[in-house]
């Protein structure tokens, strides 16, 4: 299963070629080789390839990259900026209809996540635009599908529309519009059954709930692992129903999410949201140049970035910097930097974000948050005097600890020199940082 | 070329329904793929680079997996030459010769592992969304059909609604469920279902876990957990571990392969919603890469379109257009064949 990304795949063809000099038509033909297999690893369809890769071409062939000192650079890049341009270049947000209720209708195949996209997005209005959604079970096939939604409504402590699952979808959807209209709720979500786009009969039952309650958002609801099939999905729901946005589920996963392409080629609407977990409040607005480059296997550097910067105090990290300089960090150093690095989510969400983190290296990296938790359980038994001054740590000490925080003396030992090992090691990283230029902020992963 | 003749002969010898039902449920994949490889015969009248970079597309498109792909276009070029093969349509029974031969690569039986002595404990996993609990609450009903007494596991204690949607499997089927609180541990639920089971004499236990993306640690862990305690109670269960592929599934298909198969050594793969998608491709990919064969296929939404998976069938399934006017030609080919040797 060779699942690397476009770099490296451009990278080893560029070896290949060395020591000419000069690239030539025939080289480009071959990166363009790599840039389709790329894609087509990724589950783009290949009819989306096919003329995504001629027009990649066109302008690889002109002056750009041929030219180029770095081609490979060139390449990506070029690859790249298509590829946005392609997924939609910005982010799109929900309707807002003039006159509220709001309508929303989530449509879909089977198992895409509908009903658990719909909680989110429920919980994401009310979360972020102080909106009062009305969530309406019209899923009345699948055993249990009203239950589900029910509960989740009783979790986000929101109400839910049902009629049992012996009425009518079309009325079910059209009580909902009612019920909202009356209590002055603004928006009504729509959760319809999951049925597959050549079921003729299903399919007509949501072009009847659409003329009947006039959505402003029909979403489709795709799975981010669907394969070369995402396309006839789409274009059938669309063709059908007339999709004004989609919504992409299971972008938590390690799928390179492909389809987000396809969808976005055969649809022309905007990926509105990601789903990225199974809780409630794991939904992002879609970012489309992110998608880009987590198709071409280049990691999520913007949102690291970004993630970085909203959760990391940059004064705090200064005033860290500067300790580690001194090499007098403390425990209550690491706490800290251990909790900033937390509220960040959870570490392995966090290094799939980084550039490589699919690479071979990374394969065999499992991050045990359970091992990170002993550690702040260790650090959390010391008293504060132990934790300002590590050095005073004794045999009887240590037993205090170890039983306090449910851990060995053994663990404590370790963790102890590991924290001694690190002040080593940070302390000739500075010094020998010292002659290049200071760097910005002081962020940086001890334990990792 | 005799191959499709033997497959024709071997399927008239088959009962007529399960080859029906089969074939019913691929019409789409059959029409898809068969439509397409008609065109390209027709596009294309001699092999060259552009005709196999056509049936390159084609294979792709059926999400059968870039490196199966690359692996399989090699070997039909190698063919090319050594049978000096010019024209496409000739090409055509090497292609479908050589699909077979990967799908049928282990030559493992599809058969499930039933236990006749004691109870056969059946675990289900794999990702969110794919279908495991409609695909127990079908297995249940075939196997009540058979006369057997089968007990439902819910494993699936943190999806919202799951428990109930077993549950309403297990009244339309008339099975017992056995069931913890949502949100309880799974492994204790697994363990419970098991003494619950035994003291009922069931023949089969089916039990359901939370979808989850192989990609969580924890979570496979807490799956390891599960099965661990299933065989701590039963030493040689459980004897099936199912993981449940959704067809439409493309190539992290493979993924989620691999990383179940190492967390709960999964023993076959259940394929779902084969019948609404024009793929299923990826089966090709599974087996000729990770070995693990596919046991059942999942063709429609009724209780019965649960279907046992035969590789040769498959293969006739996306040929049958192709094999009704090879069989016509058989004897030209004969003829070709003959004067070739």
């Amino acid at each position: 299963m060779a699942f690397e990304g476009l770099a490296e795949r451009l990278q080893a063809t560029f070896d290949k070629m060395k020591g000419r000099g000069k690239v030539s038509e025939a080289d480009v033909k071959e990166m363009m080789r790599e840039v389709r297999l790329a894609l087509l690893e990724a589950d783009v369809n290949f009819k989306v390839v096919k003329k995504f890769v001629n027009d990649v071409k066109e302008r690889a062939v002109g002056q750009e990259v041929m030219k180029s000192l770095t081609p490979g650079q060139q390449v990506i890049k070029v690859v790249n900026e298509e590829l946005t341009k392609l997924m939609g270049g910005e982010q799109s947000k929900i309707a807002h209809a003039q006159k509220p209720p709001t309508v929303v209708m989530m449509v879909g195949l089977q198992g895409a996540g509908k009903t658990t996209t719909t909680a989110k997005i429920a919980n994401y209005l009310r979360k972020n635009n102080n909106r009062k959604p009305l969530m309406a079970a019209a899923d009345i096939y699948r055993p249990a599908a009203i239950d589900q939604l029910n509960t989740l409504g009783k979790q986000l402590d929101m109400p839910v529309f049902s009629l049992g699952d012996q009425v009518n979808p079309v009325d079910i959807a059209s009580g909902a519009v009612s019920q909202a209209k009356e209590e002055h709720q603004d928006y009504v979500l729509i959760d319809t059954a999951g049925r597959l786009h050549v079921d003729e009969q299903l399919m007509g039952e949501l072009q009847e709930i659409k003329d009947t309650v006039q959505p402003d958002e029909i979403l489709l609801v795709v799975d981010a692992m669907t394969g070369q099939d995402a396309v006839n999905v789409a274009e059938s729901f669309n063709e059908q129903l007339g999709l004004t946005g989609v919504v992409l589920t299971k972008l938590d996963g390690d799928t390179r999410g492909g389809a987000a392409l396809s969808v976005k080629a055969v649809t022309e609407t905007p990926i509105k949201f990601a789903g990225m977990g199974e809780k409630v409040d794991q939904l992002e607005p879609f970012h489309p140049e992110r998608m880009a480059s987590r198709i071409l296997g280049m990691g999520d550097v913007l949102s690291l970035i970004e993630k970085a910067q909203t959760n990391v105090d940059e004064e705090r990290a200064k005033e860290l910097e500067k300790k580690i300089r001194s090499a007098d960090l403390t425990f209550d150093d690491f706490l800290e930097q251990l909790e900033q690095v937390r509220s960040m989510g959870p570490l392995d969400e966090l290094l799939a974000m980084m550039p490589g983190a699919n690479k071979k290296a990374m394969k065999n990296i499992q991050i045990d948050e359970s091992q990170i938790g002993r550690v702040e359980a260790i650090v959390r038994s010391m008293t504060a005097h132990e934790k300002q001054n590590p050095s005073v740590m004794n045999a009887s000490r240590k037993r205090r600890i170890a039983k306090g925080s449910g851990t060995t003396i053994q663990d404590v030992n370790r963790l102890l020199k590991q924290f001694e090992d690190m002040k080593k090691m940070m302390k000739q990283m500075t010094s020998m940082q010292k002659g290049k230029k200071k760097g910005k902020g002081g962020f940086q992963l001890p334990f990792m | 070329m005799g191959f499709f003749k033997k497959l024709k002969d071997k399927f008239t010898e088959q009962t007529e329904t399960v080859t029906e039902k089969f074939k019913d449920g691929l019409t789409k994949t059959r029409d898809s793929f068969v439509g397409r490889m008609n065109e390209l015969f027709a596009q294309y009248r001699t092999v060259d680079e552009d005709f196999f970079e056509e049936l390159e597309e084609i294979l792709i498109g059926a999400d059968v997996g870039v490196s199966t792909v690359m692996e399989l276009i090699d070997e039909l070029k190698d063919e090319v030459k050594l049978r000096n093969i010019k024209e496409s349509r000739e090409i055509a029974p090497v292609i479908s010769e050589k699909l077979a031969e990967k799908l049928d690569k282990s030559g493992e039986d599809a058969d499930l592992n039933m236990q006749d002595d004691q109870m056969t404990v059946i675990l289900f996993v794999g990702v969110n969304g794919v279908g495991k609990t409609t695909t127990i609450g079908k297995m249940a009903h075939s196997f009540k059909e058979e006369g057997k007494t089968v007990v439902m596991a819910a494993g699936d204690t943190f999806r919202a609604g799951a428990i109930e949607q077993l549950e309403a499997w297990g009244d339309r089927v008339g099975v017992d469920v056995i069931k913890q609180q949502a949100g309880s541990d799974p492994a204790a639920v697994m363990y419970d279902a098991i003494q619950s089971a035994r003291a009922k004499k069931a023949d089969v236990l089916l039990c359901d876990t939370a979808g989850r993306l192989q990609n969580k640690v924890n979570l496979m862990k807490e799956l390891e957990k599960v099965k661990r305690v299933i065989s701590r109670e039963i030493p040689d269960a459980p004897h099936e571990v199912l993981l449940v592929l959704d067809a439409t599934t493309g190539q992290n298909a493979m993924s989620q392969a691999k990383t179940f198969g190492e967390a709960t050594e999964v023993s076959g793969i259940v394929l779902t919603k084969l019948d609404g998608t024009a793929k299923g491709g990826i089966v090709l990919a599974i087996r000729n890469e990770l070995n693990i064969p596919v046991k059942l296929v999942g063709l429609g939404e009724g209780m019965d379109d649960l279907q046992p998976f035969d590789a040769e069938q498959f293969v006739y399934g996306l040929f049958k257009e192709l094999v009704e006017e090879e069989t016509g030609e058989e004897k030209e080919e004969e003829e070709i064949e003959n004067t070739r040797e």
